[in-house]
């Protein structure tokens, strides 16, 4: 069995999920103290569309966008010397777009669920609104955050149609766990397929469980113990 | 410390437009839930924003619309004590009140904390987190987390709404005896007659938005000149009337003429009779004295309610309340009642 399409899989996630994380909380920070309405929905439509597009079309805007003769492809080439259309970029630049609004809807979620009152209150008491955001509202959204960040992670680690489309299917360099059961499939090895079908069935399972687990855990602060 | 206000702004179907000051003192917001106490506290918090007006504290300006000054909440030094105190579910007593310290070095700020879990008998309770704490307890956390951060107007919304009603008036008395001891200008917003009574010298009361009366709180209480106002201070009883003589009154919907003690002055049209002004009397001899018909009796551990017509009239009247001790009155119904000249509230129905 070929390795390496777990590996870039494993890697091309972690990278994405780095991404899709700390933009994610940023935006849905962004949105979520917006008070006009009508600019809320607009940016909210805007950061939700690579969700409900096909993963083919969102692909298809990628590679409009990063390939070699498109505006982003050519700058990252000329300042940077970076080619990222049909690179391992690519696959992770697939993944992010893709997995970012799971996260940034979780988060924003998340974030709309913490009491108003109690940022109202750290306001009158003086504190700055970066320490608000992170000791106040951030610590009281976590479970919400961090299952937001879960499921970003098992979408891009699935991520296949996008990443067809910018970064194509180089064995060995972009070829993710999904294109290597399609590859695989589309060769007749039924065999091989099934190593990375087990493969991709134990990491999803696992993901699945760590949520939950994240999600019931009970927190310290909501214990009634030694109450007087 | 003096405290001025006068703001304004529009909502969809709310307005807001109040102006008041006090001087060092216990002032009391009165209003009916919806009134728009909560918005004014939250003005002057800097929660909300007016559209037009000005506040200020002393020499200190908070906001003004036309200089279009406008100071961050965080720097207004308005302490604020949330209907359901808005503890930081996450952090225990101690990390709450460190959250209004962030500007002090390390030790200052144990001392601080110290002294203050000190202050309001919280000693034990420091590593406890506000979940595990009585109502009671959580007030104290709330007001030590307050005060830790030194403001110099201290806004108070229905502090004893959360609290069971055993609890409350110990509450009261806890808290009394603090704002004896502050030195800044407090406003407390109710609904509860009593509570303004209690706390405030001087009354602001609110009706859908508007300041409808200001003044000194016993004369209000006594003298409330307006019908929603008489509401508010908690009288139950209303009649429309019509003057019929210097001193005289025709009471409309109880069917019964009333002598007042005062003259009349013009545009009368409403009297109110507290429920617990009516003495029992046993014939129809004294002036303000009617006969009635019990409708039903309500009895409290202390007192009854009664429920009565008049029938001085050619119809009978609507409901009337009576609120009567057990002390005075055995619970067998008198058949006439009687109301002094000077407990007839002479009220208007609009404000002029």
């Amino acid at each position: 069995m070929d390795y390496s399409p777990i590996l870039i899989s494993m890697r091309t996630a972690s990278a994405s999920i780095f991404f899709t994380f700390f933009l994610g909380v940023f935006a849905a920070r962004l949105v979520a103290g917006m008070e006009r309405e009508r600019l809320k929905m607009i940016f909210d439509g805007i950061l939700t569309l690579p969700l409900v597009l096909p993963p083919t079309v969102a692909g298809f805007f990628l590679l409009y966008l990063f390939g070699v003769k498109r505006p982003l492809g050519l700058f990252f080439l000329q300042f940077f010397g970076v080619k990222i259309a049909f690179s391992w970029a690519a696959t992770v630049l697939a993944s992010a777009v893709i997995s970012f609004p799971l996260m940034y809807r979780s988060a924003r979620g998340a974030f709309e669920q913490v009491d108003q009152t109690l940022v109202q209150a750290a306001r009158t008491l003086g504190m700055p609104e970066g320490k608000i955001f992170w000791r106040i509202v951030m610590p009281l959204a976590l479970p919400g955050v961090a299952s937001g960040g879960i499921l970003a992670f098992a979408r891009g680690l699935g991520e296949f149609g996008a990443t067809a489309m910018i970064a194509g299917n180089v064995a060995g360099k972009t070829r993710t766990l999904p294109l290597a059961i399609y590859s695989a499939v589309a060769a007749g090895d039924m065999a091989g397929a099934y190593d990375y079908v087990i493969v991709i069935l134990l990491i999803s399972f696992l993901v699945v469980a760590g949520m939950n687990w994240f999600t019931a855990k009970e927190r310290k602060y909501t214990r009634r113990e030694g109450r007087k | 410390m003096s405290l001025d206000i006068a703001v304004a702004r529009k909502w969809k179907g709310f307005g807001l437009n109040v102006s008041f000051s006090s001087q060092n003192e216990i002032l009391g917001i009165l209003g009916a839930s919806g009134s728009g106490k909560s918005m004014t506290l939250k003005c002057i918090a800097g929660i909300e924003t007016p559209e037009k007006g000005r506040i200020a504290v002393g020499q200190r300006v908070l906001f003004d619309a036309a200089a279009k000054i406008c100071i961050k909440p965080q720097e207004r030094r308005v302490g604020y004590l949330f209907q359901q105190y808005a503890l930081f579910p996450h952090m225990t007593v101690e990390e709450n009140i460190g959250c209004a310290l962030g500007n002090l070095a390390k030790g200052q700020r144990r001392k601080k904390t110290d002294w203050l879990l000190g202050r309001f008998q919280l000693e034990n309770l420091g590593h406890r987190y506000p979940s595990q704490l009585s109502g009671g307890q959580q007030q104290r956390v709330a007001l030590a987390r307050i005060l830790a951060y030194e403001p110099e107007v201290l806004l108070l919304d229905e502090p004893f709404s959360a609290l069971d009603l055993h609890l409350r008036e110990q509450l009261q008395m806890e808290l009394l005896d603090f704002l004896d001891d502050y030195s800044g200008d407090v406003i407390l917003v109710t609904h509860s007659q009593d509570e303004a009574y209690r706390f405030c010298r001087k009354l602001v009361i609110l009706e859908e938005g508007q300041c409808i009366a200001q003044g000194d709180t016993r004369s209000l209480f006594q003298d409330p000149g307006l019908l929603s106002v008489a509401k508010l201070t908690g009288c139950k009883n209303f009649s429309l009337a019509r003057q019929t003589g210097p001193c005289t009154i025709f009471a409309e919907d109880w069917g019964i003429e009333l002598r007042v003690e005062r003259e009349i002055p013009p545009d009368i049209d409403y009297i109110g009779i507290r429920a617990h002004d009516f003495l029992p009397a046993s014939e129809d001899k004294t002036p303000n004295c009617f006969p009635i018909t019990v409708r039903s009796i309500m009895e409290g551990p202390f007192d009854w309610n009664v429920l009565f017509h008049s029938h001085g009239g050619e119809k009978e009247s609507g409901d009337i309340w009576w609120n009567v001790g057990k002390e005075k009155y055995g619970g067998q119904a008198p058949s006439y009642l009687q109301v002094l000249p000077e407990n007839i509230l002479l009220l208007h129905s609009i404000n002029r």
